[in-house]
């Protein structure tokens, strides 16, 4: 379980984040949503410790962050963000063998490679193994550093949890990588020890994919629960300004808009 | 590819690493036997014998060897190693090809402590003896390299912005190499007193005590260096992802930029600037075989050493008998490599 509770943030005297407090369970898939601004990318940032919150805590598996050491933290957590960009020549494999970096000194050993072609494998990118990164598009190196943060935690630890924080990464990626992706994150989701929090933009995105959404408007949660409560046409019009008609299609929700 | 991905892509890493040691050993030998005076190998295998078994009684051939080319041609390599071990570990802090230690003050610093201590340091009666000149050199190389990074992420160009530390590195250079400038003015001092030493380096002055002391400050860089490798590879991937993965990079920057400039700063008291060997030997390396940054330091360790010391060949036969300061001849092979990195899109701005 990974736990807000009561985070406030605040920058240049704007208070970004305020008495926030949201819970995600360990099996489920759950997405932050929100207008631009609301304090997602913030909320994110509080929980992967790279923001201190101003009031409140975190606690990863009911201890507080404050007590989590960097390399702890590391082997049980991890993060995908956006996009990666390298400035340097290296191979597919060195970049996902970095997620195994918490795990090993000095040499890799047998279990952290085979973490890594496992995790390779799951994201069809085995084969690129001795490929140099740079030649890969925007769509190819995301995979690759998909299979890097699920090396990271590939290997689950009888009563551990692990947890997969995703900041935006699906930003910059057509559809049908938005779909594969998703897709394999609710199959990860799944083995019920894996906590996973991202942010989505897309509403419809979010309502397909997610078990739980946490709805944040102005630095504040707004709704949190199951997509079809939380995405109501009265709460979204509260966060965005925009109404949407929500529709049924194959029993999923769609936000239509006029 | 199979599931010996790993050991394959060591064996491609380490396989150049004996070449490039062979290579080392030989241009070591090429600089001790040739200069003004060409030393044979029988001549070069006696005076080493000699200098054991009969001190007092040196031919003057092997004196030159002993006394001049063999701890020249070693300094070389030294300074070589810790110039390029200075640009790998830079462009890995900074997470770009184009910075090295004589681009963001180190260099100038280090020189204008070393000036300062020729010129004034007889009457501070401040003196640790052999240490005096390489601790001065440490402490000017310092204080450029923190003005330099200081008020480039202070500035309005942004936080970290490399244009931003670049043209700041421009003026803090400008600066320090004034002060040099200033001190060979008034120097006695016929080391401080030429102003190319400074600004062009040479090797000319080499002995065994500045090997021994560019020795050891090259071991303290490369050994920190080197504990610190993988650290510096996760931070390619950016300062949050290598947090993510457990780094402290705080930390990493301030032990791997102080070692940095303690390797780079002594090896300039002695030598003056030596520019773009940072720059060009990683470059190389990157594109010979990777980026992994224990591959760079290990190759650069000793392709660093190659370089200069084929620059320092060229430097003293190419007008022989006259000698030409080293760093005209590194800027000949290092401004080209510079633009050819600047039109690639990998660096950032």
């Amino acid at each position: 379980m990974l736990t807000a509770r009561g985070v406030a943030y605040a920058a240049g005297g704007r208070r970004l984040l305020d008495d926030v407090s949201a819970s995600f369970a360990p099996g489920a898939v759950s997405v932050v949503v929100g207008p631009n601004g609301a304090g997602k990318s913030t909320l994110v940032r509080v929980l992967c410790r790279e923001l201190p919150p101003a009031a409140g805590e975190v606690r990863y598996g009911g201890r507080p962050l404050g007590e989590w050491s960097d390399g702890e933290l590391a082997r049980v957590r991890a993060v995908l963000s956006q996009s990666v960009e390298l400035a340097f020549p290296l191979r597919v494999w060195e970049v996902v063998l970095m997620g195994r970096y918490p795990h090993f000194a000095g040499r890799p050993t047998a279990r952290d490679e085979a973490a890594c072609e496992a995790a390779m494998r799951y994201f069809d990118v085995w084969d690129w193994a001795d490929r140099s990164y740079l030649t890969l598009s925007g769509g190819e190196r995301q995979r690759v550093q998909f299979a890097r943060v699920m090396a990271q935690i590939w290997e689950r630890a009888p009563g551990a949890t692990r947890y997969l924080v995703l900041d935006e990464p699906l930003t910059f990626l057509d559809i049908r990588y938005q779909f594969e992706f998703l897709h394999r994150v609710r199959e990860l989701a799944a083995a019920g020890d894996l906590v996973v929090v991202g942010v989505v933009h897309d509403l419809n995105l979010a309502a397909r994919f997610a078990d739980h959404l946490v709805l944040l408007a102005g630095g504040r949660v707004l709704a949190d629960g199951a997509p079809a409560d939380v995405l109501t046409p009265d709460r979204v019009e509260a966060a965005f300004g925009v109404r949407p008609v929500a529709h049924r299609l194959d029993g999923r929700l769609h936000l239509l808009y006029a | 590819m199979t599931a010996a991905a790993a050991p394959a892509l060591a064996r491609h890493y380490r396989g150049v690493l004996p070449l490039l040691a062979a290579g080392l050993v030989l241009v070591v030998l090429a600089s001790a036997r040739w200069g003004a005076v060409a030393i044979a190998p029988a001549e070069m295998a006696s005076a080493l014998r000699h200098s054991w078994e009969a001190p007092g009684a040196l031919t003057l051939d092997e004196r030159i060897f002993l006394e001049i080319r063999l701890p020249r041609a070693l300094l070389t390599a030294l300074v070589g190693a810790s110039l390029a071990v200075g640009g790998v570990l830079m462009q890995a802090l900074f997470r770009n090809p184009i910075v090295e230690p004589g681009l963001v003050g180190t260099s100038s610093g280090a020189a204008f402590g070393a000036a300062l201590y020729f010129v004034l340091g007889a009457s501070f009666r401040v003196h640790a003896g052999a240490w005096t000149l390489p601790a001065a050199a440490c402490a000017g190389g310092l204080l450029a390299t923190w003005l330099v990074f200081t008020l480039s992420r202070t500035g309005a160009a942004g936080r970290g912005s490399v244009v931003a530390l670049l043209l700041t590195g421009i003026a803090i250079n400008a600066l320090f190499m004034s002060g040099v400038g200033f001190l060979s003015y008034m120097a006695r001092d016929p080391q401080a007193r030429s102003i190319t030493f400074w600004n062009l380096g040479t090797l000319a002055g080499a002995s065994w005590r500045a090997v021994a002391v560019v020795g050891a400050a090259t071991a303290l860089g490369v050994a920190v260096g080197l504990r610190h490798a993988r650290q510096l590879n996760a931070l390619m991937l950016g300062e949050e992802e290598a947090r993510y993965l457990g780094v402290d990079v705080r930390r990493l920057r301030a032990v791997v930029l102080g070692a940095n400039v303690v390797m780079v700063a002594v090896a300039t008291a002695f030598t003056g600037v030596i520019a773009f060997v940072g720059l060009v030997v990683p470059h190389l390396l990157r594109m010979l075989r990777g980026a992994d940054n224990r591959f760079l330091m290990l190759g650069g360790m000793l392709a660093g050493g190659i370089l200069l010391g084929l620059a320092d060949l060229a430097a003293r036969l190419l007008l022989a008998p006259a000698e030409l300061p080293i760093g005209v001849v590194t800027s000949l092979v290092g401004v080209p490599a510079f633009v050819a990195l600047l039109r690639q899109r990998r660096a950032f701005f």
